[in-house]
């Protein structure tokens, strides 16, 4: 009797245990973020897009009536810190899953943690490796470089450019993208005749504009880096009279960067998400809508603009909200739930994941674009 | 190599020779009366050109950048009277690794006052594309103003140590400060007055090349160790010979350019600071004498 009177309570015990969270259970997300460092340019934007839409969420009354927890840590872009914020999300704080890191860097170093803790892992980075080979747990929200690269290509074959000068500052950014500029360039027809890196720290880079300038074989210039070599180099460039075609990567994406470089910034021309245009859509555009949404709704909350960064921080977590809808408080399930979505429109473009892409955008995410009168502009050729 | 080109590369070594000799000008003076090297010479450069675009919000330019300099002189004083004022014979180590810690200090003040983000003093003249033809080169109105700057502040000075008493009283310091106290010279205050003066020209400095190389919160590490370098390879102490080694490091750098890959141009400027470190301690225009007496 007694035995029968223990398993009871023991049954009871249990019972409630496992029922107890179905009431009203916090789901626990974890994110790792370049808020303050090098990259903060990207972690700033991106932590305060996800505490935006957790607010939001949590003031609709949460997912399914679960609430969500975000924890932030800030790991400054330093990849060891991302390691330890990682496994402490994990192992201590048993998170449903975490979002970031901001770097490519930092999320190489994570990928295989989350990948063995079994782990979602949603990226804000841009690299093609953090998906290529795909690790079933890693997902990633920015276009790759190497659509960027192709889109700018595309644009100067139309252009009737075939021999380019690329500059490039020497951040992880910078050596990806001019990896894949060098890589892919034959397919394109392009020769690419000069090849510069500088320090991402060069406050001055006239020199370097004055050689590249001397070869006259150049008809265009590519410069992929992040700031403030991304003002720098437009600057140089117009101040040397040089009108050549200046190319910039998808990191020229945020309106302060064409503040700094003023009246060098008009006519740079470089891919993007439709962020940036978002006023501009056409109505009956997939995107139009929540990007106004978030724009507007970013801006007034952080009296900042809002970047395509920021936006990559927001399609983070409402990919994971969407699957998380789906598939309940279960980190398998989370998982298949997001390689099961399809047609999802976020800020960087429309989502379709499947087992073999983790990224789920195809070239067309990215718009070529250019400033006009200081503002972002459809790119329409010349 | 064309006469166009020659230009360009020399104009644009001009411009960095000026500012690295600036920054070099801010490490002699207090070098000067203290003997120590103040590591947080970048952060007035950095403090000068912040504070000036934040007042340019609420005044216009000459007086934003006249009222900034005076502030981040009162941040020179304020330091020193803080961390360096009270120690009693501190030992030269300890005040190096004191302004060491200044200087991060500072960076992480200012990251918490101004962020980030990349900030610009607009051009004195004309803006971010206007050019000035020299010769056949192009180079930025604002160029000539970073020379200017220069030239006038190694003049004032000169005349500052030469001709006023206050100036003498301070190179009397230098020389010999134990007989300079029994002289009557007040030499902690001259020690303050160093740092004021040269969080001064440090500030100066951070506002005229702002427009070119914009200002963030951690740009005076780079800046200090290329002043270092100068004030090294010019004999430190000598403002002349900071000029003259200012001006041949940042040539160096822009011809660099056209020989080496742009990724090798610091490597250069740290293999010139090795190179003279082991072969001439004393500096390209010190005296050995002079640089046998001092303490550091």
């Amino acid at each position: 009797m007694k035995k029968f009177a223990s398993k009871l309570l023991m049954a009871v015990v249990a019972v409630s245990l496992c029922a107890a969270p179905a009431f009203a259970e916090n789901i626990k997300i974890g994110a790792i973020l370049a808020v303050t460092g090098g990259a903060s340019f990207l972690g700033g934007p991106e932590a305060r897009s996800l505490e935006m839409m957790v607010e939001e969420i949590n003031a609709k009354g949460g997912i399914n009536g679960d609430k969500i927890e975000l924890i932030i840590k800030d790991s400054a872009a330093s990849p060891e810190k991302a390691i330890s914020f990682a496994k402490q999300l994990i192992e201590e704080d048993k998170v449903l899953a975490i979002i970031g890191p901001s770097t490519s860097g930092e999320t190489m170093k994570i990928k295989n943690i989350c990948q063995q803790a079994k782990t979602p892992l949603i990226s804000c980075g841009a690299a093609e490796v953090i998906v290529n080979p795909v690790a079933s747990y890693v997902f990633k929200t920015p276009q790759k470089d190497s659509f960027a690269v192709k889109k700018i290509y595309m644009e100067m074959n139309k252009l009737g450019i075939s021999k380019i000068a690329v500059l490039a500052g020497n951040t992880g950014f910078g050596k990806a993208g001019k990896g894949q500029l060098l890589k892919i360039a034959p397919e394109f027809g392009i020769e690419v005749v000069e090849v510069e890196v500088y320090d991402k720290k060069s406050n001055d880079l006239s020199a370097v504009v004055a050689k590249i300038k001397a070869n006259k074989d150049v008809q265009a210039v590519i410069n992929w880096s992040i700031v403030p070599a991304q003002a720098i180099v437009p600057k140089n460039m117009r101040q040397a009279g040089w009108d050549v075609p200046l190319f910039q990567s998808h990191g020229f994406g945020n309106i302060k960067y064409v503040e700094a470089a003023g009246a060098a910034a008009e006519g740079i021309i470089f891919p993007a998400g439709r962020l940036l245009i978002a006023d501009s859509l056409a109505d009956d555009n997939p995107q139009k809508a929540l990007l106004m949404a978030y724009k507007k709704n970013y801006e007034s909350k952080f009296n900042e603009p809002a970047s395509t960064f920021g936006g990559h921080g927001y399609d983070a977590i409402t990919i994971l909200a969407a699957a998380i809808a789906e598939g309940g408080n279960d980190r398998d399930k989370v998982r298949t739930a997001i390689e099961n979505l399809k047609n999802f429109a976020g800020t960087g473009g429309v989502f379709s994941f499947s087992a073999e892409d983790h990224n789920g955008l195809d070239i067309d995410a990215f718009q070529m674009m250019t400033v006009k009168d200081g503002k972002f502009v459809a790119y329409t050729g010349k | 190599m064309t006469t166009e080109l020659f230009i360009q590369y020399l104009m644009a070594g001009i411009t960095y020779g000026s500012i690295y000799a600036i920054v070099a000008i801010g490490f002699n003076i207090i070098y000067n009366t203290t003997g120590i090297i103040n590591f947080a010479q970048g952060e007035f450069v950095m403090f000068g050109g912040m504070i000036a675009i934040t007042l340019l919000q609420f005044m216009s330019l000459p007086l934003a950048i006249a009222s900034s300099v005076v502030i981040t002189m009162l941040i020179g004083a304020l330091i020193e009277i803080c961390f360096i004022r009270w120690l009693k014979s501190p030992s030269v180590l300890r005040m190096i690794i004191i302004t060491i810690g200044i200087s991060i200090l500072s960076r992480e003040v200012a990251v918490h006052i101004w962020g980030e983000s990349i900030r610009s003093l607009p051009y004195f003249v004309g803006n971010e594309i206007s050019s000035v033809g020299v010769l056949g080169a192009r180079v930025s109105p604002q160029v000539f103003w970073v020379v200017a700057a220069s030239a006038i502040m190694v003049v004032c000075l000169g005349i500052f140590f030469k001709t006023t008493s206050v100036g003498r009283e301070m190179r009397a310091c230098a020389s010999n400060r134990k007989a300079a106290t029994l002289c009557g010279i007040n030499t902690r205050n001259m020690v303050t007055l160093s740092f004021v003066l040269s969080a001064g020209i440090g500030a100066l400095a951070g506002c005229v090349m702002s427009p070119i190389t914009y200002s963030q919160y951690d740009m005076g590490t780079g800046l200090a160790i290329k002043g270092f370098t100068v004030a090294i390879l010019g004999g430190l102490g000598s403002s002349g010979g900071a000029v003259a080694a200012g001006l041949l490091l940042g040539i160096l750098e822009a011809f660099s350019v056209s020989v080496v890959p742009l990724a090798f141009q610091d490597a250069i400027s740290i293999a010139i600071l090795l190179t003279i470190l082991f072969v001439r301690p004393q500096g390209l225009f010190g005296s050995k004498e002079a640089a046998g007496l001092s303490e550091f």
